[in-house]
């Protein structure tokens, strides 16, 4: 979906390291160069410790680079020049949704919680309370609106957080690992709130995960290893290259791995599939001979 | 086993009191306070406990609920009234014990004493403990407040520090009954043993709960900070509170309260106590 011609979030030489102690630097990302588009769905996938959680944390001004360029938006985020105004226009416009459910929700009321990053963006009462009623729909959570937040499932809590940063309207949202504490029917919640999101609002998605069959929803897949940008690609062109994957130690979707082992064993499977029902559709011709 | 704590005393209804504006409630419980104490006679008294019981009866709040709440109050209304009684001088003594000698106006103190305690305690819980939600009480105080920020007092700090706290106390308490389970697992015993070692059995719980609840402030302030929150700069407010027809006709009820109290005393001084 890369309808626009000039990117939305470009990296250029970016690097940042974390100083464990005086003088022992970390280098947590080395030499990013990254152009993201408008519309964009990306999957961000990297072990523990890749660098991936920090890429996100730079996009949105919570950590600063050590060198390097970052623009979001037309809008140099590492220059000098940057007002406290211009880091929360940044963070209005780049929202993030994290890990933990629990640990991103403020308020004791679901719909004052969804308000809040309105409030601090110091919108008039009347439309926040337009824009929270338009985010519980969005999440499909309106009947939830005066719950307290402990009351709800690990994969509602998610939406609430989500609605949160849909509020203040931003374009790109960056989801941390937001599946990771959730079970499988609370990940399947977020991960359709997710891309209906990217679907019919065109906002711009960056989501860092672990699991493979999430990142195949993506459009474009980016891999991180050791702060480095390791490949960068469709899921198709991806996770075509198994035995580059694994020899980082990251895993390919079940069928991916499952077409590879029969390639490798010699069968003449034709696709490189990477959802069940085209796998299906590849290995149903062999069954039959 | 943690589950039945509750937060405070909120009992949820849709009492005229319930939907009281709650900046109204916090200076109307301060009106009835100086109202109990400035009632000087026996009509005076008479009328507190009719506003009182008015005050319950509207609230819908059962009775029970309220006599269970003064339940920790006993020993100190029972002990305050035995201080009033044997220590107050009068002119004659009712009866003598070797030293001990009760005067009338001690035992009228004393019984003068419960009741405004006791009216008190109902009065200032059903108009607010029982009826505001912690939440709509700390955003009531906060906006009460407001003028003190001119002061440069951190109002609005206080009063989200207040909310982060009310928000966390259910997810802690959840996290403390996951650790008591996984030390239970390891062989910890928690309901056995003399004070000190079941004391000391809590440590192991304690040391893992605050070590994640600083993870959590971290994680938190991250987020917050995502949503732009940078203290009460440029801030508005979903909610706005206005003052509604109920909650002026709540100030009027309250209002004739306090000039009934001060018209019983100025026109019924003949049963002063």
């Amino acid at each position: 979906m890369n309808d626009n011609t000039t990117p939305y979030i470009t990296l250029r030489n970016v690097n940042f390291s974390y100083e464990l102690e005086e003088g022992v630097k970390l280098s947590a990302l080395k030499n990013i160069n990254l152009d993201i588009y408008k519309g964009e769905f990306v999957a961000v996938l990297g072990h523990n410790g890749s660098g991936k959680s920090t890429l996100a944390k730079l996009l949105n001004m919570i950590l600063t680079p050590d060198s390097g360029t970052i623009i979001v938006d037309g809008k140099d985020i590492t220059s000098k020049d940057m007002t406290e105004d211009d880091v929360f226009d940044v963070r209005r416009h780049v929202g993030m949704v994290f890990q933990n459910p629990d640990n991103q929700l403020v308020a004791t009321i679901v719909e004052e919680d969804i308000a809040f990053g309105c409030e601090n963006l110091g919108i008039p009462p009347k439309e926040i309370r337009q824009r929270v009623d338009d985010a519980l729909k969005t999440v499909g959570m309106t009947e939830f609106a005066r719950h307290e937040p402990h009351q709800l499932s690990g994969g509602q809590k998610q939406r609430i957080a989500i609605a949160g940063i849909i509020a203040m309207l931003p374009d790109t949202i960056i989801f941390d690992e937001s599946t990771a504490m959730l079970d499988p029917a609370g990940r399947d919640e977020v991960m359709k709130t997710i891309s209906s999101l990217n679907r019919d609002r065109g906002i711009t998605v960056l989501h860092i995960t672990h699991n493979m069959s999430e990142a195949i929803e993506a459009d474009r897949v980016i891999v991180i290893n050791d702060g480095e940008v390791y490949m960068d690609g469709t899921p198709a062109e991806v996770f075509s290259q198994v035995e580059k994957l694994k020899s980082v130690g990251l895993d390919v979707p079940q069928v991916t791995e499952l077409i590879w082992r029969l390639k490798k064993l010699g069968c003449p499977v034709s696709a490189d599939a990477l959802s069940p029902e085209a796998a299906a559709e590849a290995l149903l011709p062999l069954l039959k001979v | 086993m943690l589950k039945e704590i509750t937060l405070g005393q909120f009992f949820p209804g849709s009492s005229p009191l319930h939907k009281t504006d709650p900046r109204a409630k916090i200076i109307l419980t301060l009106i009835y306070i100086v109202g109990i104490f400035t009632a000087k006679n026996v009509f005076a008294f008479l009328f507190v406990i009719l506003f009182t019981l008015f005050l319950v009866a509207i609230s819908k709040i059962p009775l029970k609920i309220i006599l269970k709440g003064m339940k920790p109050i006993i020993y100190v209304i029972a002990f305050t009234a035995v201080i009033n009684i044997f220590w107050t001088k009068g002119e004659t003594p009712l009866f003598e014990f070797g030293i001990i000698r009760v005067y009338p106006e001690g035992l009228k103190f004393a019984g003068l004493m419960i009741i405004r305690i006791i009216a008190l305690l109902a009065g200032t819980g059903v108009v607010l403990t029982y009826t505001t939600s912690p939440i709509a009480l700390t955003d009531g105080l906060e906006r009460l407040l407001a003028p003190l920020k001119k002061l440069k007092m951190p109002v609005h700090e206080f009063s989200m520090m207040m909310t982060i706290a009310l928000r966390f106390i259910p997810t802690l308490i959840e996290e403390t009954d996951k650790i008591m389970s996984a030390q239970k697992a390891r062989g910890a015993d928690f309901s056995q043993g003399s004070l000190i070692n079941r004391a000391k059995a809590l440590i192991p719980v304690m040391i893992p709960l605050f070590v994640s609840a600083f993870r959590r402030a971290d994680d938190l302030a991250v987020a917050m900070e995502c949503r732009c929150y940078r203290g009460d700069i440029g801030r508005t407010r979903m909610t706005e509170l206005h003052m509604k027809p109920l909650d002026w006709l709540m100030v009027l009820v309250f209002m004739i309260f306090i000039a009934g109290i001060i018209l019983l005393n100025i026109f019924a001084p003949g049963f002063s106590i």
